[in-house]
């Protein structure tokens, strides 16, 4: 196809005209607008649009602080009214109480991340972004930075509120929590429900589906704590303290140092294991979607 | 200026677009054309980077769609308007597209009353009915100012106005210099808007050519003769002494000669010579549509057929005959496709009739394409196994052929042929 000629002759006396106009530029129109060289932050205040202006980010947003806040409360409430001496928390802090609000709403975190990738491909909306813009790698990226930054603001803020208030609550029966727990308790965890989120924005765009990708989210949330509950026989014993040790919500509740055994991850451990799994799906990600028609 | 070169694209075994290759010049209109699944989406997408081709390329002002620096400055497209996230409101879509490409926020407000939706811009387009949203999409290709605009399919729903609205959108846009590339299936449309026709049929490129040169090449005029109803002998006498001096006829339906390939004065001589009376003569123009179902007739994907409604019909009551086509009547003839085979496509019979007194593209050169270029530019028996369907490579005999579909009256396939001839007889 390197011996292409113009197939007409009325083309003939047009061709000098365009072919003396070599790349990029054209012999025709040229807009008023001035042309900007784009960069990232172009498609980030683009997603940063994209993501306020539809409603179920407000809806899972709103039903994550509800969950994290009202769970907290209630929490807060049940023991403050029952605890008497600091042994019935088992000598650790009020901080802790915040687990359960988190891990239901991380629920709420999970599919918005989901949605913010595969909605795009539900609608069609996908073939107008990558029309607009046609690095996808940039693209994912400021989805990404994005989603995370709104997702790790709003879990800082509302795990925040929910500590301080436990914290006050069970002023007489809780350890005091020290710097440390405080850290873990709050920039901890929120890092890593929004790290979560992220790899669930990921997944969206690998499967493409909103529905497929929550349910696998979802199910990795919970699947390896379920299958271990039942695994009565000694011989999966490795097997079964492993999946409960690395499962999600005994990771989360590493950063209230209540793990479920004493060997398993600790400390920030979790978050490195997320961020590390997050690294590698992004990259994932990435490939896909160079090598993928949209 | 848009230019692809080779462009094939493969999904499994499919082949959507095979071996195509055309340039899209900017200051005209250019029409891209061909039935439903023929490759024109697919096309469009291979343009805008969102597929990549099997083989070949396509490039805009020199640079393949990914590597345009600012993309949406020099490219502007409607892809399809349903493409928008519904839960956003017009104003907010449009908003996140500027905000993508650096464009200043207020020139979405100034596309917004462009195309007429200022009113609705903070409603949230999942509300928006197919006319609303094929705006909001033209809306978008226009947020860039770009100098390349691409349009899959822009009237598809909108209203006579919306219409006559696009049409001179384009046509102002083609003028201002841009480059302007529109697809769609209704060649009536195309033939009022664009300057430059591509037509393309499964997947390959059957035609390349200015609207009038697609005209003069494809619209081949024929007389109609009809001979005294009470004589028959007379047809049959004219009907041979037309043949020989080198004319078509085909009989027609209610009776009358459809002649090609000879003048007026030269059928009334020949009349005259052979000592038939003419109760008429008189000429016949096809029209563009004609024309352009004659060329994508082969490469047709998606036919309907008759509903049998099978074993539901009263039987026939003895000694009544179900209505079978007769040979020359009731049968299109002209440029209808014979039968489909059981479980293919039409053959290739079909291609050439009607041709003979036509000219050709005088500009299609063999080979221009890397493929030998028929009578229609269409690629001729090109070495793969997807240019089957391709017209036929040589003009058939038309007169001889004619009769043939009639020959072995398939019920099921009979009456779809007879639908083509429909803008031909509604002249």
């Amino acid at each position: 196809m390197s011996t292409h000629q113009p197939p007409l002759q009325q083309a003939a006396p047009a061709a000098p005209e365009w072919q003396a106009a070599p790349g990029g530029s054209y012999p025709g129109y040229v807009s008023p607008i001035p042309v900007v060289r784009t960069h990232l932050g172009h498609a980030i205040t683009s997603e940063w649009t994209k993501i306020r202006s539809v409603r179920s980010t407000i809806w899972t947003l709103g039903v994550f602080v509800l969950l994290v806040i009202g769970i907290g409360l209630l929490a807060g409430a049940v023991v403050s009214n029952s605890a008497s001496s600091p042994d019935d928390l088992s000598g650790s802090n009020a901080l802790s109480l915040g687990f359960f609000g988190l891990l239901l709403g991380s629920m709420c975190i999970i599919t918005l991340g989901v949605l913010t990738t595969a909605s795009e491909y539900g609608t069609g909306m996908i073939r107008t972004t990558m029309v607009a813009c046609p690095s996808r790698a940039r693209v994912l990226a400021a989805k990404a930075i994005v989603f995370f930054a709104v997702a790790f603001v709003i879990t800082l803020a509302a795990s925040a509120f929910v500590a301080m208030t436990q914290v006050s609550m069970l002023n007489d029966v809780a350890r005091t929590p020290t710097g440390g727990e405080w850290l873990k308790g709050t920039v901890g965890v929120s890092l890593y429900i929004a790290l979560l989120g992220l790899l669930s924005l990921i997944i969206g765009s690998i499967i493409r589906h909103s529905a497929g990708a929550i349910t696998i989210m979802i199910g990795a949330v919970l699947a390896p704590l379920v299958i271990a509950l039942f695994m009565f026989s000694s011989s999966l014993e490795k097997v079964r303290n492993a999946l409960f040790e690395y499962s999600i919500p005994n990771q989360l509740s590493v950063f209230y140092s209540n793990s479920l055994s004493d060997s398993g991850p600790s400390g920030w451990d979790p978050l490195w294991i997320i961020l590390g799994v997050t690294a590698v799906a992004f990259a994932g990600a990435y490939a896909l979607l160079e090598k993928r028609d949209v | 200026m848009i230019e692809a070169v080779g462009l094939t694209k493969r999904y499994g075994d499919k082949t959507a677009v095979y071996n195509l290759s055309f340039q899209v010049r900017p200051g005209a209109v250019t029409g891209f054309l061909g039935p439903n699944g023929s490759g024109k989406s697919t096309t469009m997408r291979m343009i805008l980077g969102l597929d990549n081709p099997t083989a070949g390329s396509v490039t805009i002002g020199g640079f393949p769609y990914r590597k345009l620096p600012n993309a949406a400055r020099q490219v502007g497209a409607l892809l399809d308007a349903k493409a928008v996230h519904g839960g956003r409101s017009a104003r907010n879509h449009l908003l996140s597209l500027a905000q993508l490409s650096a464009i200043p926020a207020r020139r979405v407000d100034e596309v917004l009353r462009v195309v007429g939706l200022q009113d609705v811009a903070g409603k949230r387009s999942k509300g928006f009915s197919l006319g609303m949203g094929q705006r909001l999409g033209i809306a978008a290709a226009l947020l860039g100012d770009p100098q390349v605009l691409l349009f899959d399919e822009p009237v598809n729903g909108l209203d006579p106005e919306g219409i006559l609205w696009v049409r001179n959108l384009m046509k102002s846009l083609a003028a201002e210099g841009r480059t302007v590339f529109v697809s769609s299936h209704l060649m009536s449309e195309m033939a009022l808007t664009a300057d430059h026709l591509i037509v393309i049929g499964r997947g390959q490129l059957l035609a390349d050519m200015s609207v009038t040169d697609f005209i003069s090449a494809n619209s081949a005029d024929f007389a109609r003769v009809r001979t005294p109803d009470t004589d028959p002998q007379l047809r049959e006498k004219l009907s041979s002494a037309l043949t020989e001096a080198g004319g078509h006829v085909l009989p027609e339906q209610d009776g009358a000669l459809r002649v090609t390939g000879l003048p007026l004065p030269r059928i009334s001589d020949l009349a005259h010579e052979a000592d038939v009376r003419l109760w008429e003569l008189s000429p016949h123009q096809a029209s563009l549509e004609e024309a352009y179902m004659r060329m994508t007739q082969g490469a047709v994907d998606y036919r309907s057929s008759i509903d049998q409604k099978a074993g539901l019909q009263q039987p026939l009551p003895p000694g009544a005959q179900p209505p079978m086509p007769v040979p020359g009547q009731g049968q299109p003839g002209w440029y209808a496709p014979p039968p489909p085979p059981p479980g293919g496509r039409p053959a290739g019979l079909y291609g050439a009739p009607g041709a003979p007194g036509a000219p050709y593209p005088p500009a299609a050169p063999a080979g221009g394409y890397g493929a030998p270029q028929g009578p229609y530019g269409a690629p001729q028996a090109a070495p793969n196994p997807y240019a089957q369907p391709a017209p036929a490579p040589a003009p058939a005999p038309a007169p001889a052929a004619a009769p043939a579909p009639a020959a072995e009256p398939a019920p099921a396939s009979a009456p779809a042929p007879a639908d083509l001839t429909k803008p031909e007889d509604a002249r």
